[in-house]
């Protein structure tokens, strides 16, 4: 099991730039999602251009489908924010690499069954989602140290020194948030990460 | 004396690295340190690199300390979660040890036991904030620490020939923003791609010191290539070390290859790291052709 939990109303604000499209994922049985949280502070947003409220949108193809009934919108605005767990922004954000798109959501972990997830995205339900600084490219699942401060030395030939198959992490980031016009991203303060809401460490 | 102190003074700073050995007795690395490298400022003493265990840095930093010569001290973050380093640092600064260097560290499945839990609690970044809170007199978490509070030259690491440069400037700048006030470099074959790396790297103001190895053979050069990041031997180089393996063999064309590259690039940078893998012998050879 996960939960999704809102970042605080704050947070969220700071996270907007112009005209925003939104994406609710009432997912998976697998995740409690604060549905009507989430619809009021929908409704007091700004520039808000279409919202798309469905499920599974790890599905690829599906959320594809979906999408495509909110092209105008979509296009219109200037960002997406995602009300999902990880794995959800991830998704969205690798349909759209030149668009900001943001996490509105951390995500914890519940013992239990885990939901289904495609193999490309992976949220290790950290309990902070990183997805707002990193271009909606998680750190923790894509660099194999977990690095949330950049890269390490370690990569040759744009691959990990762990598996040379694996593409490394940062650099992807760093593409990513060049391509959306973000690299300001990297100037945010060092990470220090709370390993006490991480799932690895809160699970019992 | 904290090495800083001497960029500040505008010398050019050199120093070396030792690893400290698998096993007890540190005479041999103490003595050959003593031998070839008490000319040079400062000496690293690596930690437990290549996630190959080893002894402490820590100790073996006490032992160059006691023969007399200036350690370094690495840390790296593969190794221990937050709570152990701090620790580590505030036994430093007891014990003297006043020079660090602090890395991400190679990950636990590069070395000999492959099977190890990677910690990477911390960071390159997060840690050199880390030393910068206990400099302020407080720890991680913003408890006081009792009594004086340490003060450290707070080195950090730079891959200026990676192939992806543009990462390593926005970590160097994250490091820089972290409290880095040097940098070491790993190894450098390019001195092109050096200046060009150190004309976008001087907008931090920070000191950099031109890592060096000295190429042993032919074989050496193109298992680097393959093998480790953010190093690149060009083919005339690799030409050069198998032209006359007997030369290439007693450290002669390996030594020419490192002082030329020295020499290109000192007007661009504020000092020299040699990494001299083994042959610490050669250093003061490699520092005389480079006219150092």
């Amino acid at each position: 099991m996960l939960i999704t939990e809102l970042k605080s109303k704050d947070t969220i604000l700071s996270l907007l730039t112009g005209k925003v499209f939104i994406i609710n994922c009432h997912g998976c049985k697998e995740v409690w999602f604060p549905e009507e949280d989430a619809n009021a502070l929908q409704k007091e947003l700004p520039n808000v251009t279409g919202i798309l409220t469905t499920d599974y949108i790890c599905n690829p193809e599906h959320l594809k489908l979906r999408l495509s009934k909110h092209e105008a919108a979509i296009n219109e605005a200037d960002m997406i924010l995602v009300f999902s767990c990880g794995v959800g922004v991830q998704t969205v954000a690798g349909f759209f690499p030149e668009k900001k798109v943001c996490a509105a959501c951390d995500t914890y972990a519940l013992p239990g069954f885990q939901g289904v997830t495609p193999l490309e995205y992976d949220c290790k339900q950290c309990g902070e989602c990183y997805l707002n600084l990193t271009g909606g490219i998680c750190p923790l699942t894509a660099c194999s140290k977990g690095l949330v401060n950049g890269q390490c030395g370690g990569a040759k030939n744009g691959k990990c020194e762990v598996d040379p198959n694996m593409e490394c992490g940062w650099e992807r980031i760093q593409r990513r948030l060049a391509q959306i016009g973000r690299l300001d991203a990297l100037k945010c303060p060092v990470q220090v990460r709370n390993y006490a809401t991480d799932a690895e460490v809160s699970k019992k | 004396m904290r090495i800083t102190e001497l960029f500040d003074n505008g010398e050019f700073v050199v120093t070396a690295e030792v690893g400290p050995p698998k096993g007890i007795n540190v005479d041999h690395v103490v003595e050959e340190a003593k031998e070839y490298l008490s000319g040079i400022t400062a000496v690293n003493v690596t930690d437990n690199q290549s996630s190959v265990m080893r002894m402490g840095s820590l100790p073996a930093c006490i032992a160059l300390k006691n023969a007399g010569l200036t350690p370094i001290l690495q840390l790296t973050c593969r190794d221990r979660n937050r709570i152990a380093l701090q620790s580590e640092l505030l036994g430093a600064a007891m014990l003297g040890i006043d020079n660090i260097l602090c890395l991400t560290g190679d990950h636990t499945k590069m070395g000999d036991h492959p099977g190890a839990k990677p910690v990477f609690d911390l960071d390159s970044v997060s840690l050199l904030h880390t030393v910068c809170q206990l400099e302020k007199g407080m720890d991680l978490s913003g408890n006081p620490l009792v009594g004086e509070a340490p003060k450290f030259a707070k080195g950090a690491v730079v891959s200026p020939c990676s192939d992806s440069v543009d990462a390593q400037l926005a970590k160097m700048e994250r490091k820089v923003m972290a409290g880095a006030e040097y940098f070491q470099t790993q190894a450098v074959f390019d001195s092109e791609k050096f200046i060009s790396f150190m004309e976008k790297a001087k907008q931090f103001g920070k000191p950099v010191q031109l890592g060096v190895i000295i190429p042993k053979s032919a074989g050496m050069a193109k298992f680097m290539n393959n093998n480790v990041a953010g190093v690149h031997v060009p083919q005339h180089m690799i030409d050069a070390l198998a032209a006359d393996k007997e030369r290439a063999k007693a450290g002669i064309t390996g030594v020419e290859i490192a002082a030329q590259i020295i020499k290109e690039c000192r007007p661009y940078c504020q000092g020299v790291h040699i990494m001299a893998l083994g042959w610490e012998a050669k250093v003061p050879e490699l520092l005389k052709l480079a006219g150092i």
